[in-house]
């Protein structure tokens, strides 16, 4: 992964059930259940804040409402499939502008890299719905459960009153969360006031039912019993975020060289790792961040918080575990390597960091990538015409002569409008002399010209047909194309087409 | 017959005891999960069989097949169109055409309907072809209104089934000997005079008076035809049977007479209402 191997506890010393250990093991790993300690601390408060934030979102945003006129969702972001078109605030995106979706996933997958290349794994620690809603069911557990140890004693206890009273109440919490969310998740594709109402009248539809009894299953197993298993072996992010991260990234780290050798407080020589095993307690995912970069620590960063605490209750410096660069790690085991513990250590060591390189080649290439997809995006946007034609020309027959020798082609002529504007407009042909073109059920303008009318946010069709005289030579194919102008005369869509003749 | 089960220092797996040429096997168990999927999909099965029709003789408890699906789909869809289709069998063509909403529904369900029931001779857009009229043209044969389409599809022409059928024979000038064959030329060159494309004076003069003896009460004083006998205009440039003068003199000897079968009967009278309105609004609708 990185060129800098961060030393840690050897490979015989660890633990025979870490992932990590030496020992022989079967090639199945059984599940060690985890038992997150409550942890208080400034990261903790991030966490906080940005789960807050995100489930807001989630929840709140189908019922912000968006007026559009009369007719039309009212929702502000909707994928209505039914009537195939995605609302955002003011954005309508019709079927065949999907690739904006495409595009702004693409600027999903790049803003990812960017930022996991800057800060590490931030999107898996703080931001991973699996995150978010693993972090509120263990809060609810914790609430009704107790802490760490009260947990731990009410699993190995014997499964009294007591016991299933606080499970079934923390389950029963949980699958309410879970039918919330599976609600919320449908409230995006149908409108949330009328589908919730139908929900619990009971008169929503299968389709409805289905996929939030769905959501609700996979929320409640994901969060509730699978947990860290997903990151661990379900997920495929944490198999390449290390491609991601390099060694001027921020990641979650231990800095060994001021902490090891880890002993008890009051011994003699031994660095300020006291093994009080804190940042393995309040870990989500269980592991021991002390054993260097894992695959399964999703950089969520409570260790540090846990070990801050344990320091200055120590009167020690914070920042025994930390946010900190592989390469400033490696610096500061140069800088004190050989040096005995203490404060002299401590300060060579701070000393050897440097400010993390924030601007470097990968970052740029990806800040570049980012800027390019989201350039190309917006100008596809801003460019997108909201009126189009398209002219089918019949080819049963190709043309048809009539009695009297003309020769005439029809074309069926689509009107597509985006836009709920439904002023009308005129026809005109662009042809050599002698084509005369009509429209099958229309009226005249004062000019002369046939007057389609569009339909609002639809498609209108027209039958138009295009006639030749008896007499007048014309090429097996002559090109000619349809214009439409709006009440001042300015075109606002053209097409081209063909009239088809006899062969000369 | 396993012969010699080792325990591998490894894994911690027996192995099956078996060896081939030295190779042992570990007698490794299938994992729980599949094990318990397989289980599963045992059990969905038996459920399946017992609930769906699944053997010969067992019609299941549900009874249900997809094909009963489709045809209460179709059902519910004949139910949805009903009430529309109750005002086109009500209505008059000429009601239908004026009325924007059983106008939109006719030419909708008479494109469905004449891909089905009239592409076969008329074309997949009404092009017609050698004997099989084209009805996006404005030459009719029996007239091209409302009323004279409706006439044409619900009855036919010239068929032995529908005593309302339009009918009309040409006389077999050559095969009957009615004509010489210098007159057929004559009358043939006559005939291609009346759409400016003759070529010989003389044979035109003597075809005039032929064809006023034999052709005029029928096709016309001016060859403009007869929409009563189906007497096709003979001074237009659409022909049916072809307009070069070999096909004339074939037509005046020996002439094909085209048949179409009657609707009436065959398909239901809104449908002939609205195969009425969309041949109308072909191109050639008068």
């Amino acid at each position: 992964m990185t060129s800098v191997e961060a030393p840690h506890r050897a490979k015989a010393d660890r633990p025979p059930e870490a992932p990590t250990s030496a020992a022989e093991q079967p090639l199945y790993a059984a599940r060690q259940k985890v038992y997150p300690k409550r942890v208080f601390g400034k990261v903790r408060s991030v966490k906080w804040a940005v789960l807050t934030l995100c489930l807001a979102l989630y929840y709140i945003v189908p019922w912000i409402r968006w007026d559009r006129g009369p007719g039309v969702p009212d929702q502000a972001v909707l994928v209505d499939i039914a009537n195939a078109r995605i609302f955002l605030f003011w954005i309508e995106i019709w079927p065949q502008e999907i690739y904006f979706l495409t595009g702004a996933l693409i600027l999903g997958a790049f803003g990812l890299f960017a930022v996991s290349s800057l800060f590490g794994r931030l999107w898996c620690g703080f931001t991973c719905p699996q995150t978010v809603w693993t972090d509120l069911f263990m809060f609810v557990e914790r609430w009704i459960q107790g802490d760490r140890n009260a947990r731990m004693k009410l699993d190995q206890g014997p499964h009294d009153t007591n016991y299933w009273v606080r499970k079934s109440l923390t389950h029963g919490v949980w699958l309410l969360i879970a039918a919330a969310t599976g609600g919320a998740w449908v409230m995006y594709f149908v409108d949330a006031p009328t589908v919730t109402m139908q929900i619990l009248t009971g008169h929503a539809s299968a389709q409805v039912y289905f996929f939030v009894a769905l959501f609700t299953g996979f929320t409640y197993l994901l969060a509730g019993w699978a947990r860290e298993q997903v990151c661990t072996y379900m997920c495929p992010w944490p198999r390449f975020q290390a491609a991601m991260l390099d060694e001027n990234s921020l990641v979650v780290t231990y800095r060994d060289w001021r902490g090891e050798p880890r002993g008890k407080l009051k011994a003699e020589g031994v660095g300020d790792c006291v093994d009080c095993f804190a940042c393995v307690h309040v870990c989500p995912t269980g592991i021991d961040i002390r054993d260097g970069q894992q695959l399964e620590c999703i950089g969520c960063g409570l260790c540090v918080d846990a070990c801050d605490s344990v320091m200055s209750k120590l009167g020690r410096p914070k920042g025994l575990v930390a946010f900190e660069t592989l390469k400033n790690l490696s610096a500061s085991a140069a800088a004190t390597a050989g040096m005995a513990p203490g404060p002299d250590r401590f300060k060579a060591g701070m000393a050897a960091r440097q400010m993390p390189r924030f601007v470097r080649p990968r970052t740029l290439m990806y800040a570049g990538a980012l800027t390019a997809v989201a350039l190309v995006m917006l100008g596809a946007f801003l460019m997108r015409s909201t009126l189009n034609v398209t002219v089918l020309r019949d080819r049963a027959p190709l043309f048809v002569r009539l009695s009297d020798g003309a020769v005439r082609n029809a074309y069926t002529i689509k009107i597509v409008n985006k836009t709920r504007d439904e002023a009308p407009l005129a026809l005109v042909l662009q042809a050599p002399e002698g084509f005369h073109m009509t429209v099958q059920d229309v009226e005249d303008d004062a000019q002369g010209r046939p007057v389609l009318h569009r339909r609002a946010d639809g498609i209108a069709q027209y039958r138009v047909f295009v006639t030749v005289p008896h007499g007048q030579r014309i090429a097996e194919d002559t090109p000619v194309s349809f214009r439409l102008l709006d009440a001042q005369g300015r075109a606002v869509a053209s097409q081209s087409s063909n009239f088809l003749g006899p062969k000369p | 017959m396993p012969t010699k089960i080792e325990k591998d220092g490894v894994t911690g797996r027996e192995t099956t005891g078996h060896e081939w040429d030295g190779l042992k096997e570990l007698n490794t168990p299938l994992p729980k999960w599949w094990l318990w999927t397989f289980y599963a999909s045992i059990a969905f099965a038996v459920v399946w069989m017992v609930l769906y029709p699944s053997l010969p003789f067992w019609g299941g408890t549900t009874g249900w097949i997809a094909r009963e699906a489709i045809v209460a789909e179709v059902a519910e869809a004949n139910a949805r169109n009903a009430p529309m289709m109750a005002r086109l069998r009500a209505a008059t063509p000429e009601q239908i055409a004026a009325d924007p909403e059983m106008r939109a529904f006719a030419l909708a369900g008479g494109r469905v309907a004449f891909a089905n029931n009239c592409a076969a001779c008329h074309g997949a857009g009404g092009q017609g072809g050698s004997g099989f009229p084209a009805l996006v043209d404005d030459d009719w044969l029996w007239g091209g209104s409302l009323a004279a389409i409706h006439q044409t599809v619900a009855h036919g022409i010239r068929n032995t089934e529908d005593e309302a059928a339009r009918t009309s024979v040409m006389p077999r000038f050559g095969a009957d000997g009615m004509l010489t064959n210098p007159q057929i030329g004559d009358v043939a060159e006559y005939v291609l005079s009346l759409s400016g494309r003759s070529s010989d004076p003389a044979a035109v003069d003597r075809g005039r008076t032929i064809f006023a003896e034999n052709c005029a009460s029928c096709h016309g004083d001016n060859g403009r035809g007869n929409r009563e006998f189906g007497a096709p205009n003979l001074a237009d440039q659409v022909w049916l049977y072809g307009g070069g003068k070999a096909d004339i003199v074939a037509m005046v000897r020996n002439p094909r007479l085209g048949v179409m079968p009657a609707w009436e009967g065959r398909l239901d009278p809104a449908v002939i209402n609205m195969l009425t309105v969309f041949v109308h609004s072909l191109g050639g609708g008068e």
